[in-house]
């Protein structure tokens, strides 16, 4: 469970994403039609993107607050983030991408590289290089590289966005074993009902091109 | 050939490859500055970064003679220091760095603006800080720009004539690389020791367009 306070309005050309929620969660479902800011919303919680106004408080940590004039830099809010295209680093091969987290980690322990690739299933993975990879597979690298960091949340942008329907199956049992295993809170991004269902325990409705309110 | 054309042929491609492994770090560090950063005067550094590109290379020669001779600062300091530049191979690889700097620089930053920025914004995600970005994620992502730059500025290093003339001259077995070569030896009437060079500088011209035409492929296929 993780304290969760989001109160952030960000625009961006003529479009205003205006969030306003709080709860404590395991996993917070983000759902909503495409341009309706979800992406914009976990750039904001990883420290990608700066919101116009607004405050971001995670577990204890306000990471950003344009009141108190906060705004923590990525790279020290310790925040995984899984972007829905994975974004795997092309100069590395997928052993390089898992370990590149372990020298940000927190507490400057890191996850443990074994018990990851075992959870996640990574073993004939880790000498191959990522162009040779399945949508679902890159996936899988993506969430292992950012759980190698001990973030105190994971960011999972529409995970199964590029992964085939029948092949759906290969992704979500490992995500709710992250859930489960690992006890890392999620924020877990889709418009699929029946995925959320599946997963979440509080729902966060984005609306377009408006207010977050609350199903 | 001859020993000397040979010697002039060795002496040059060596200036011009410790010219452009001179030139790499500040252009890859301009080149990031103007891909990756906003700042006043942005433009005015762009300009100037350019501007050997388009001066009369003797005219950069002649600001380079002035400044490294003995009524300037600098040239005063250096020449306490007993630190002798002009009509040295010390020039020569300045007038060589200096003419093919905008090349190398602007290729960098093509190179680094093909860089999509949220492989960066994910490296800072997973705690890396600036330096350890550009190391691991934007210098490999775009080496081939960079490898593109460092063989386009060897190449115009190694013809290089206006610049070097003015302030390194054309003495034998000193100064003298293959540009200055053809035209010192045609002024003196030795035409063909001249055309050995005009060979010699096309073969290595041929070799280094093939390098960086197979590096621009290669980059296309990636």
């Amino acid at each position: 469970m993780i304290a969760l306070s989001i109160d952030i309005t960000l625009r961006q050309d003529a479009f205003v994403l205006d969030v306003r929620d709080s709860a404590s969660v395991e996993v917070l479902g983000l759902s909503g039609p495409s341009g309706s800011g979800k992406t914009s919303l976990l750039e904001s919680i990883a420290g990608i993107r700066t919101p116009d106004r607004g405050e971001i408080i995670v577990g204890d940590r306000t990471l950003f607050s344009s009141q108190r004039r906060i705004n923590i830099p990525a790279r020290d809010r310790h925040i995984g983030y899984v972007p829905q295209d994975a974004l795997l680093f092309p100069n590395l091969d997928v052993k390089g991408n898992i370990a590149y987290g372990a020298q940000g980690a927190q507490g400057a322990q890191s996850a443990s590289f074994e018990s990851l690739v075992q959870i996640l299933d990574l073993a004939d993975l880790v000498d191959r290089r990522v162009g040779m990879l399945s949508g679902g597979e890159k996936q899988r690298v993506s969430i292992a590289r950012a759980l190698m960091t001990r973030p105190s949340i994971l960011l999972l942008d529409e995970p199964l966005a590029g992964v085939d329907r029948e092949r759906r199956d290969v992704i979500l049992p490992y995500v709710l074993r992250i859930r489960r295993e690992l006890r890392v809170p999620l924020i877990y991004v889709t418009h699929d009902e029946q995925e959320l269902r599946s997963i979440a325990d509080r729902v966060l409705q984005l609306a377009k091109p408006g207010s977050g309110r609350e199903n | 050939m001859t020993a000397e054309t040979w010697a002039i042929a060795r002496f040059t491609v060596l200036m011009a490859l410790i010219a452009t492994a001179m030139v790499l770090p500040p252009a890859i560090g301009i080149g990031w500055l103007l891909a990756r950063r906003n700042f006043p005067g942005k433009t005015l550094l762009e300009t100037i970064v350019s501007l050997p590109l388009v001066l009369p290379p003797v005219a950069s020669g002649l600001l380079l003679l002035w400044l490294f001779g003995r009524r300037s600062p600098m040239g005063r300091a250096l020449d306490a220091a007993g630190i002798e530049i002009i009509f040295t191979w010390k020039a020569v690889v300045i007038a060589m760095m200096v003419i093919s700097f905008p090349l190398v620089a602007r290729s960098v930053r093509a190179g680094i603006e093909q860089v999509d920025r949220r492989y960066e914004q994910i490296a800072a995600t997973l705690g890396a800080g600036p330096v350890r970005i550009l190391r691991t994620i934007t210098l490999p992502l775009a080496s081939r720009g960079i490898a593109a730059g460092a063989v386009l500025g060897f190449s115009r290093a190694l013809g290089e004539f206006g610049a070097t003339i003015m302030i390194a001259g054309a003495i034998p077995g000193q100064t003298r690389t293959i540009a200055v070569g053809i035209y010192t030896l045609v002024e003196t009437g030795r035409e063909e020791a001249a055309w050995v060079l005009v060979l010699i500088s096309a073969v290595l011209a041929f070799g280094a367009i093939y390098v960086s035409n197979k590096l621009i492929e290669q980059g296309a296929r990636a």
